[in-house]
């Protein structure tokens, strides 16, 4: 028995739709302060200031990042043939978090001689932009030397993104060390990956540049179909690969940057929700990458709501990337053991 | 039948390649019609898959032209060259596990919107590869499930759904049995007698003498010999361009030159 492939699409975003209503809903309803839906609706302070004003933009920020990480992840694995890829593991996060770090960095110092132009920088579309631009480089890097003798070597890649993610690492540590402490503290609570409070604005930015990327990835799917099968067999499929690779890096890049401007470096999302999400859907791009940009969502809201709940005892938060972090390296680990020959599992 | 004799679709004219130092190919000239089964046989190192390369548009030749039904295939688009063109690998990568149907539904590309939406004409030239292919019961099959030969019809089938008016083939029998070998052979044929014009880089040279119209033998990136099978292929020329001394004889029941090594 053969569903349709538009019926299949229609049940895969049927299915995320509702998870992703789900998850906000369960993230909203729970929290360290018990309060009552029906009062918050009804508009009832404090029950509608803390829904309304902080845990449903918290979830749908959550919602957004975990959206653009998991687009992006499977996009990344497609271009590079490997199911490990994924921005964070291959350094995009890395030269994202750089990107914007050095905004940041530079609006203080701007602060100091001007005040309101440093105040300007430091707002939500230039640290954006840095973070976007951090990532373009990264990835650029990232695929330029993963080539031995002109062809792309995944395993070649993904060390390059190992090395250079270490490196982005001791760059932050010393810009760090140059900044004022208290800035110190802020720069360390974003790259830790927290989805943390933003302010409307902050979330709007990196809404619609999510929307774009995203959607630009979906209208490429069907093009990594056919990248998948390797460049000169895509080439006399008739695609142009230099120009779609170029577009789907592009893409990536930008989900990557808005997902690390919003919430820091939260690791290996892009890694699980698509591997998890291709197991039922199966290889097709042009499901994979929808259906992935929906459970992905669904995914860091409930990691999120996990962060906030499960330490809530001791009376702490872990920041959501330590939570992916916890779940995503041994699954990496997992992956590796039993793709023996990555390039060709998926 | 008053129809003109078409002229070539693949026109090489004197082309010449190189890598790096190394030429492979010297001022090679070539051509094939539509309705003709080529085989382009020479040792290892000899230019045929570069020769090919060139006529997919994979490759520019250093000097000379090549010419597909008219278009440059290097300089026009990909996408026209491809509703052209198909060329079916060497070594086929399986990669993601997709299905049969997606498989050979990928051979659309050329003619699909950047979204690839199947329209009715698209189901129905898959379907049809799939049938020539004898894919139909595999279809629904994902491509890490099926044997060597099975994958190598798949990858044949995507290249039929192309509707090229060019099949390239670079070694179509290459690891296979005999009976897949044979199946192949008869696929391309079928695919020439319907009007296409096939063009295949073969090792085997009795299999190329039987089921070929026509064979080009390249040796150190020039064309040394070209024409019907039985006058291509005399013991003296496959001694000398293979290096090996031969037995030449011809097969009782079908008249086709066979040639086997004086081991």
């Amino acid at each position: 028995m053969t569903v349709s492939p538009a019926a299949r699409l229609a049940l895969a975003l049927a299915a995320g739709a509702v998870a992703v209503a789900l998850a906000i809903a369960l993230s909203c309803a729970l929290g360290a302060q018990p309060i009552s839906i029906s009062a918050a609706l009804a508009g009832r302070d404090p029950d509608a200031a803390i829904l309304l004003g902080l845990r449903l933009p918290r979830a749908v920020l959550a919602a957004l990042v975990g959206c653009a990480l998991a687009a992006a992840g499977t996009a990344l694995q497609a271009l590079l043939r490997n199911p490990l890829a994924e921005p964070f593991v291959l350094g995009v996060s890395g030269g994202a978090a750089l990107g914007g770090s050095i905004v940041l960095v530079a609006a203080a110092g701007l602060a100091r001689v001007a005040g309101s132009a440093g105040e300007a920088l430091a707002a939500a579309p230039p640290v954006a932009a840095g973070a976007v631009l951090g990532a373009l480089a990264s990835t650029a890097l990232v695929f330029g030397l993963g080539r031995v003798a002109g062809r792309l070597v995944p395993e070649a890649a993904l060390l390059v993104g190992i090395v250079f993610n270490a490196f982005v690492a001791g760059v932050i540590t010393l810009i760090k060390l140059l900044v004022p402490p208290e800035q110190a503290s802020r720069l360390m609570y974003w790259l830790v990956g927290a989805v943390g409070y933003e302010t409307p604005g902050t979330i709007a930015v990196g809404a619609v540049l999510i929307a774009l990327s995203v959607g630009a990835l979906v209208a490429l799917s069907a093009r990594l179909n056919v990248l998948t099968l390797g460049d000169e067999e895509a080439a006399s499929l008739g695609v142009d690969v230099r120009r779609a690779r170029a577009a789907v890096f592009f893409a990536a890049s930008a989900a990557t940057g808005a997902a690390v401007a919003l919430a820091g470096m939260v690791g290996f999302v892009g890694l699980i929700v698509p591997h998890l999400v291709r197991r039922v859907v199966g290889p097709d791009h042009r499901l994979l990458v929808p259906a992935s940009a929906l459970f992905g969502a669904a995914f860091l809201v409930l990691a999120d709501a996990l962060a906030r709940l499960a330490f809530l005892p001791l009376g702490t938060e872990p920041p959501v990337g330590a939570v992916t972090a916890f779940l995503g390296g041994p699954f990496f680990l997992w992956l590796l053991r039993r793709t023996e020959r990555p390039s060709e599992a998926a | 039948m008053s129809a003109p004799a078409p002229g070539p679709i693949v026109e090489v004219r004197g082309a010449s390649f190189a890598y790096g130092a190394r030429n492979a190919l010297e001022d090679v000239s070539f051509t094939a019609r539509a309705g003709e089964f080529v085989g382009l046989l020479g040792p290892n190192g000899a230019g045929k898959s570069t020769l090919v390369r060139l006529v997919a548009g994979l490759a520019a030749p250093s000097s000379g032209s090549v010419r597909l039904a008219g278009l440059d295939p290097h300089a026009a688009s990909r996408r026209e060259v491809a509703r052209v063109c198909a060329l079916v690998p060497q070594e086929p990568r399986v990669g993601w596990p997709f299905t049969v149907r997606e498989a050979v539904m990928m051979g659309r590309t050329p003619h699909q919107g950047l979204l690839a939406v199947a329209t009715r004409l698209d189901h129905g030239a898959v379907r049809g590869a799939l049938e020539a292919c004898d894919l139909l019961h595999l279809a629904g099959r994902r491509l890490d499930a099926l044997s060597g030969g099975e994958r190598r019809r798949v990858f044949f089938a995507r290249a039929l759904a192309q509707e090229p008016r060019v099949l390239l083939l670079d070694e179509p029998t290459a690891f296979l049995d005999l009976a897949h070998q044979v199946a192949v052979m008869r696929m391309a044929q079928l695919a020439a007698r319907g009007g296409l014009c096939v063009v295949a880089v073969l090792h085997d040279l009795n299999l190329a003498a039987a089921a070929c119209d026509r064979l080009v033998v390249l040796s150190g990136g020039r064309v040394v010999a070209e024409g019907r099978p039985a006058d291509v292929l005399t013991d003296a020329r496959v001694s000398a361009v293979w290096g090996v001394p031969v037995w030449r004889g011809e097969n009782g029941a079908t008249g086709k030159p066979i040639v086997l090594p004086n081991v």
